[in-house]
C-alpha cells in the first residue's frame, strides 16, 4: 500500500477515491458520545468558542438593558447603585474581554485552516486549552455578579479606587479572572500567527494571502505586544490589593497614573484588535458580493498594519484630562487623528471594490452598508474626541458613550452579524433567511440609532458617565426615556438574528457548494461540510483560485492536489516557508484528547484559589496544572515519526519532523516570549517611569540589592544559558555524555544564579511593603526567578526526554525550543541584573 | 443627495435631524456644554460646532458614494478609476483636513490650558463623593466650606485640584473643560466666567458607589456681590435664634456631629465631613442632590445611606424625632 501510494495518489477509479476518502475521513471524525468534549479539531473547538463568546455577550446585553431600565427616568431605585456599578463594571469588562477579542480568535480558529486550506491549525491542543481556560474563566468573572460580589471598579479598574476602596473580591475576580483569560487570548493568537505564517498551502506566497488571514496576523501580533503590559499591570495590582506593595500609592512612591498608562497602552490597541477583526469579515464580504477582486489589495494590508502600529502610539487620549504636559497632549493628539487615516483608506478600498464591481444585495450587504452608516459616525466623532480641548469638555460624558458605541457596533457588531449570515452556509451547511435577516436588520439598526444617537446630546449637555442615576435637568429625561426605547428595539432586533441563527432546520435543504459564488478556499468546502476540512490541499495560483484557477473543485475533490489520503490514519497538514509557503513539513497534528481540559481546569484552580486568597490550595492547583501541562507535552509534542519522510502527492516528498526554525513549535515558542518579554518590559517600565516621577529614586536612605550580588547571578545565569545552548550542540554531535553533564550543569548553575538573584534585596533586608523602590526590585527578581525556575523544570524536561528515547540525537526538537526559551532567559537576566544592580550606580 | 435615496441612509439622516433640532431647542440647562457661560466653554463649542458641520458633510459623501455604488443601474466603473477614490477620499483629503484641525486644536489647547494671570485662587478637593473647596486669600488665610462655589463675573479663576482618596475629575460644563483630581498630584485649571447665573459642577470621573450624586452649585455673581458673599462666609457662624435652634445645637453636639465637622465659632472643628458653618445659607445640601430646607436637613440627617449609599457619614434616624428638627432647624439656620 505504501508502495502504491508512492506511485501515484491520484484515484482511478471511484471505488479507489471513495476508499481514499473514507481513510482520510476516520482520523478527522470527531469522537462520539460523552467523548465528543474531547474533540481538538479547529471546526468543534471554533465553533465552541464562537458560541461561548456569543453567550457572554447576551449576558453583558441584557446587562446593558438593565443599567438602561435604571436610567429610563431621573432618580429611579430599579437597581441599586451597588449593583449599577457592577453590572456597567461587567458590562465593558466582558464585552471586551469575554466577547470582543474572543470572538475574533475563536471566529478565526474556525475559519483561518478553511481560508488556507489547511486541515487544521498547528496547535489543536492549545486551541482547546485556550477554550477551556476561556470558558471556566468566563463563569468564574460572570458569576460572581449573581453573589453580589462582582467587580465594581470599572472596566478600567482605576487605583486607588480598586486598590484601597473597596472591599471585598471583586476586584480580586477582576485581576485574576480576566488575567486568565487574557493568557487564553495571548495562547490562541500564537496559535493563529504561527497558522497564518505556516500553514498556508503551496503557492500562497506572501502577496497572495487572503485579507482576512493577513487581518489575522496583524491582530494577533497586537495581542501579542497590547496584552502583556496589562497582564504586568495586573499583576502590580493584585500584588497591592493582597500584600499591600505600594506600587499605586502615591504616599510610599507609587503613582496611580502608572496604572493608566499600562492599562491603556493595552487598552487602545484593544479597540483595534476588536476593529479590525470585523473589517476583515468585510474583506471577505465585499469582494464576493462585488464578484470581483478586492481594488487596492495592497493598500488594505499596509493600511491594517498601520493601524497596528499606530494603535500603539495614542493611549494617552484616553488621559487628556489628567493633567499630562500640553506637548505629550499634542504628541498624542497627532497620532490619534494620523489613524484616522489608514482607516479611511480602508473604507474607501472596499467603496472602490463595489464601484468597480457589482453590488449584490442580500442580508449579508445590508449588514455591511448598516456597519458603514454606522461605523462612519463613530470614526468622525472620534477624530472630534481626539481633539484634545474638545476632549476637555466630553472626556467621561455620554458623548463618549456614544462614540464607542458607535465605533464598537457599527464597526463590529453589524460585520459579525455580516460574517454570521455569510459563513453560517459554511459552517452548517444551510442559509439563514433573508426575510428575518432584513427584519432583524431593521429592528437593529433603527434601534441602535434611537438608543445612542441621543446620547452624543446627553453628553454635550453635560451627563456624565457611569452614573447609576441623574438628577433632572432640561432634556435628560426625554434622551434618557429615548434611549431606553432604543436599546429594546435594538435588543429585539438581535433575538430576532439569535432566533435565526438557533431555530432548527431540519428540513431545510443543504445550500449548494459555494452559494455566493465566493472565490477565497474557504468555500471548497462540501455542503455539509466533510470532517477533514480541505479534501486536498491545493497548490493556488490566485488570491481568488475558485474563480482564476481552472476546474479547481474537480481537481480538489479528486485528489489531484496535496495530501489527499491518510495511509496511517493519522492527522496530517502540510507546513510551508513563511514568506513564499515553500512546503517544507508534513506536519501529523494531534487529535481528541481530555489532558487539555484538565489543564484548563487546574490552571483555572490557581487563579480562582488565589482570588480568595486560598494560597495553598492555588498552590496545589498550579501544581497539578503544570503536571498537567507536562503530560499532555510529554505524550503528544514533538513526537518521533515511524518513517522519516512521506510523499504528499504530485511528486512532494516532505519530512514528517522538522526541528529548529523548520518546526512550528519553535515558532509558537519565539512568538510566545515576545509577548513574555513585553510584559517583562512593562514592568522595567516601571521602575523608569517612578524613576521619573520620585525626585528621590532609589530613594537615598534605602538600601538597595548592590551590585554584587546582580553581578553575580547574572555571571551564573548566563553560564547556564550558555551550558544549554552547549546542550544542544552536543545532542546534535551525538554526544550523549557531554550532553546530559552539560544540562547537569545547567541546573546546578541555574538554581544557584536564582539565589543570588534573590540574596541581594534579601540580604539587604528590602521590605517591598515600606516603598515602590524595594516593591520594583522585588517583582523584576521574582519575575525573573519564577521563569528561571521554568526554565530548570525544561532543563530536566529535555535530559528526560531524552533519557526515555522521546528525544534522539536527530529528533531534538525539545532541546530546540528549550534552547530559545534560554535566549530569552539570557536577555531577562541582563536587563533585571543591569536595572536592581546597575541603575543605582548611575543616579 | 444620493444618501437620502436609500432607507439606511434615510433613517440615519431623521435621527440626525430629530438630534439636531433637539439640540438647538433644548440645550439650555445648569450642566450644558451647549449654552456656556465661560470663555472655554465657548471656544470649545465653537470648535464643536465646526467638527460636526465638517463630519456631517463627509458622512454624507462617504455613505452617498456606498450608496450610489449599490444602485442596480448605474455604469460600471474601471479599477483605475476607482483607485483614485483610494488616493483621494483615503489618503489624501483626511490628511489635510485632519492636519488643519490639529493646528487649531494645539493653539486652542494652549490657550485653554494656560494659568497665568488669576485674579483669584480656588483650592478644590474632591472627597468621596462630595467638594471641600478653600478661598485661598492673602498669605495663609483661606476660607472653607463644601459643595458651592461662587465667582466673579469677568474674572480670571484659578482651581487648585487634588484628591486625598480616589480619582475624581472637576468639570464645571456650563464654564469650561474638566481636570482630573489625582491622589499624590495637584492639577490646575483656569476658567473665565462670562455670564451671571446658578450652574452646575460634576464629578467626572467614576470614583466608587455613589459617583452619580458628586455635584455642586456654580453661582456666577457680580463681582461685587461676591466680595460680599466671600466676606459673610468668612465670618463665624451665627448664634442660633429660636429655642428650636438651640436645642439643635446641642442634639449637634450631644450626637458627636462635631467630631467630623466645623462650625467656626464654636468648638466643632472636625475635618473629615464638609465644614458647616454657612450650611444654612448654601444651596444645596450634600453635593446638590437635596435642597436646604429643614425638612431636607432632618431627611439627611436621618436617611443618610439612603440617600447617598456608601457615604462615610453614619444615618442618625434613631434619634427622637424632635431632635432631628431641632438639628435640622439649627443647621439651617446657619445662614
Amino acid at each position: 500500500m505504501t508502495d502504491m501510494s508512492h506511485q501515484n495518489q491520484i484515484p482511478k477509479n471511484e471505488e479507489e477515491r471513495r476508499a481514499q476518502e473514507a481513510r482520510l475521513a476516520k482520523p478527522w471524525e470527531a469522537p462520539p458520545g460523552w467523548r465528543y468534549w474531547s474533540a481538538v479539531n479547529n471546526t468543534e473547538v471554533g465553533l465552541w468558542y464562537t458560541v461561548g463568546a456569543f453567550i457572554f455577550f447576551l449576558f453583558a446585553g441584557v446587562l446593558a438593558l438593565l443599567m438602561r431600565t435604571q436610567l429610563s427616568v431621573p432618580g429611579n431605585d430599579f437597581l441599586s447603585a451597588e449593583t449599577y456599578n457592577q453590572f456597567f463594571t461587567l458590562h465593558g469588562s466582558i464585552m471586551m474581554f469575554l466577547f470582543g477579542v474572543p470572538i475574533f480568535e475563536a471566529f478565526s480558529i474556525m475559519i483561518l485552516p478553511q481560508i488556507l486550506g489547511a486541515r487544521d491549525l498547528p496547535f489543536p491542543r492549545l486551541s482547546a486549552y485556550g477554550f477551556w481556560c476561556f470558558v471556566i474563566g468566563g463563569i468564574f468573572v460572570c458569576g460572581s455578579v449573581f453573589f453580589d460580589a462582582a467587580p465594581r471598579g470599572g472596566w478600567f479598574m482605576y487605583p486607588p479606587l480598586t486598590t484601597k476602596y473597596q472591599e471585598g473580591i471583586g476586584a480580586d475576580i477582576w485581576l485574576l479572572g480576566l488575567s486568565f483569560i487574557e493568557i487564553a487570548s495571548i495562547a490562541a493568537a500564537v496559535e493563529l500567527i504561527v497558522g497564518v505564517l505556516k500553514t498556508r498551502p503551496p503557492g500562497m506566497r506572501i502577496n497572495m494571502i487572503p485579507l482576512y488571514a493577513w487581518y489575522v496576523l496583524v491582530v494577533a501580533g497586537m495581542i501579542l505586544f497590547a496584552f502583556p503590559p496589562l497582564i504586568a499591570g495586573d499583576l502590580l495590582l493584585e500584588m497591592e490589593r493582597a500584600f499591600d506593595w505600594p506600587f499605586f500609592d502615591p504616599d510610599r512612591g507609587g503613582d496611580p497614573l502608572f496604572w493608566q498608562h499600562l492599562f491603556w497602552i493595552f487598552g487602545h490597541p484593544e479597540v483595534y484588535i476588536i476593529f479590525l477583526p470585523a473589517i476583515a469579515l468585510v474583506a471577505m464580504i465585499v469582494p464576493t458580493f462585488a464578484q470581483r477582486p478586492i481594488v487596492g489589495y495592497t493598500w488594505v494590508v499596509l493600511a491594517a498594519v498601520g493601524t497596528g502600529f499606530v494603535s500603539f502610539g495614542l493611549w494617552v487620549h484616553h488621559m487628556y484630562t489628567t493633567g499630562l504636559p500640553g506637548i505629550s497632549l499634542s504628541f498624542f493628539s497627532a497620532a490619534s487623528e494620523a489613524v484616522a487615516i489608514p482607516t479611511g483608506v480602508q473604507i474607501f478600498c472596499f467603496l472602490a471594490t463595489a464601484l468597480a464591481g457589482k453590488f449584490v444585495r442580500n442580508v449579508a450587504m445590508l449588514f455591511v452598508t448598516g456597519a458603514l452608516a454606522i461605523f462612519v459616525i463613530g470614526g468622525l466623532t472620534g477624530v472630534m474626541v481626539a481633539v484634545a480641548p474638545f476632549d476637555f469638555q466630553v472626556h467621561d460624558t455620554y458623548f463618549v458613550v456614544a462614540h464607542l458605541h458607535y465605533v464598537l457596533i457599527g464597526g463590529v457588531l453589524f460585520p459579525v452579524s455580516a460574517g454570521l449570515y455569510y459563513f453560517y452556509p459554511m459552517v452548517t451547511g444551510k442559509t439563514l433567511s433573508e426575510k428575518t435577516g432584513q427584519v432583524a436588520f431593521w429592528f437593529m439598526f433603527i434601534g441602535f440609532n434611537v438608543a445612542f444617537m441621543p446620547m452624543h446630546l446627553s453628553g454635550l449637555l453635560g451627563m456624565p458617565r457611569r452614573v447609576f442615576t441623574y438628577m433632572d435637568a432640561p432634556g435628560y429625561d426625554i434622551l434618557n426615556m429615548t434611549s431606553t426605547v432604543g436599546a429594546y428595539v435594538l435588543a429585539a432586533g438581535f433575538a430576532c438574528l439569535v432566533y435565526e441563527v438557533v431555530r432548527p432546520k431540519k428540513n431545510q435543504p443543504y445550500a449548494k457548494r459555494n452559494p455566493w459564488n465566493a472565490g477565497t478556499l474557504e468555500w471548497m468546502a462540501e455542503m455539509p461540510a466533510k470532517p477533514w476540512g480541505a479534501r486536498t490541499i491545493p497548490l493556488v495560483k490566485s488570491r481568488y483560485p475558485l474563480w482564476d484557477q481552472p476546474n479547481f473543485l474537480d481537481d480538489v475533490d479528486n485528489g489531484r492536489f496535496y495530501l489527499p489520503d491518510a495511509e496511517e490514519g493519522k492527522r496530517e497538514t502540510m507546513i510551508s516557508t513563511s514568506i513564499d509557503a515553500v512546503p517544507i513539513q508534513c506536519l501529523r497534528v494531534p487529535g481528541p484528547t481530555f489532558k487539555t481540559f484538565w489543564a484548563a481546569m487546574f490552571t483555572g484552580g490557581f487563579f480562582i484559589f488565589a482570588t480568595y486568597k486560598w494560597y495553598t490550595a492555588a498552590m496545589i492547583s498550579a501544581a497539578l496544572a503544570l503536571a498537567a501541562i507536562l503530560y499532555w507535552l510529554w505524550t503528544g509534542t514533538a513526537k518521533i515519526p515511524e518513517k522519516r519522510e512521506k510523499h504528499v502527492g504530485l511528486g512532494m516528498t516532505l519530512p514528517l519532523y522538522g526541528s529548529g526554525s523548520q518546526s512550528v513549535g519553535w515558532w509558537a515558542m519565539f512568538i510566545t516570549m515576545v509577548a513574555d518579554v513585553t510584559a517583562f518590559l512593562g514592568l522595567v517600565f516601571g521602575y523608569f517611569f517612578y524613576w521619573t516621577v520620585n525626585e528621590d529614586f532609589p530613594p537615598a536612605s534605602a538600601s538597595g540589592p548592590g551590585f554584587g550580588w546582580p553581578l553575580l547571578a547574572a555571571g551564573i545565569l548566563l553560564g547556564s544559558w550558555i551550558m544549554t545552548v552547549l546542550a544542544r550542540r552536543w545532542n546534535r554531535q551525538a554526544r550523549s555524555g557531554a550532553f546530559y553533564s552539560a544540562l547537569v550543569t545547567a541546573i546546578v548553575f541555574a538554581t544557584a544564579g536564582i539565589a543570588a538573584l534573590a540574596a541581594g534585596p534579601w540580604l539587604a533586608d528590602m521590605d517591598p511593603v515600606s516603598h515602590v523602590y524595594p516593591a520594583t526590585v522585588w517583582i523584576l527578581v521574582i519575575w525573573t526567578a519564577l521563569h528561571l525556575g521554568l526554565g530548570v523544570i525544561m532543563q530536566l524536561y529535555c535530559m528526560a526526554r531524552r533519557f526515555a528515547g522521546r528525544m534522539t540525537f536527530e529528533y531534538d526538537i525539545d532541546i530546540q525550543n528549550v534552547t530559545l526559551y534560554w535566549h530569552f532567559m539570557a536577555i531577562t537576566v541582563l536587563v533585571t541584573t543591569a536595572v536592581i544592580g546597575g541603575f543605582p550606580l548611575l543616579t | 443627495m444620493p444618501a437620502a435615496a436609500c432607507p439606511i441612509g434615510r433613517a440615519c439622516l431623521f435621527t440626525f435631524g430629530c438630534t439636531l433640532l433637539f439640540t438647538l431647542t433644548g440645550c439650555d440647562g445648569p450642566q450644558s456644554t451647549l449654552s456656556p457661560a465661560g470663555t472655554g466653554a465657548a471656544r470649545i463649542l465653537t470648535l464643536f460646532w465646526w467638527m460636526a458641520g465638517f463630519a456631517f458633510v463627509i458622512w454624507l459623501i462617504v455613505f452617498g458614494i456606498a450608496v450610489y455604488a449599490s444602485r442596480p443601474k448605474r455604469s460600471s466603473h474601471s479599477a483605475n478609476a476607482s483607485r483614485w477614490l483610494i488616493i483621494g477620499g483615503g489618503a489624501i483629503f483626511p490628511t489635510v483636513v485632519l492636519t488643519l484641525l490639529l493646528v487649531f486644536g494645539f493653539r486652542l489647547m494652549a490657550d485653554l490650558r494656560t494659568t497665568e494671570g488669576a485674579d483669584l485662587r480656588i483650592a478644590v478637593t474632591g472627597e468621596r463623593w462630595w467638594w471641600r473647596v478653600r478661598y485661598l486669600g492673602q498669605k495663609d488665610q483661606s476660607t472653607e466650606l463644601a459643595n458651592e462655589i461662587r465667582l466673579p463675573l469677568g474674572k480670571r479663576i484659578e482651581f487648585i485640584l487634588d484628591s486625598p482618596d480616589v480619582i475624581h475629575s472637576f468639570w464645571i460644563p456650563s464654564l469650561g473643560g474638566k481636570v482630573d483630581m489625582i491622589p499624590g498630584r495637584i492639577n490646575k485649571l483656569v476658567l473665565e466666567p462670562t455670564r451671571v447665573g446658578v450652574f452646575r459642577g460634576v464629578c467626572a470621573e467614576y470614583c466608587g458607589t455613589s459617583h452619580a450624586l458628586m455635584n455642586f452649585k456654580v453661582v456666577v455673581m457680580q463681582a461685587e456681590d461676591f466680595e460680599d458673599w466671600l466676606a459673610t462666609q468668612a465670618e463665624p457662624a451665627a448664634a442660633p435664634r429660636s429655642a428650636l435652634a438651640r436645642q439643635g445645637k446641642k442634639g449637634f453636639f450631644a450626637n458627636g456631629c462635631s467630631a467630623c465637622h466645623t462650625i467656626r465659632g464654636t468648638s466643632a472643628d472636625g475635618e473629615i465631613g464638609p465644614d458647616l458653618t454657612h450650611v444654612g445659607s448654601r444651596l444645596s445640601l450634600g453635593a446638590d442632590i437635596l435642597p436646604t430646607t429643614p425638612e431636607a436637613f432632618r431627611r439627611w440627617i436621618a436617611h443618610t445611606e439612603e440617600i447617598k449609599p456608601g457615604v462615610k457619614m453614619p444615618s442618625f434616624g434613631m434619634l427622637p424625632d424632635e431632635q432631628l428638627q431641632a438639628m435640622a432647624a439649627y443647621l439651617s439656620g446657619l445662614q
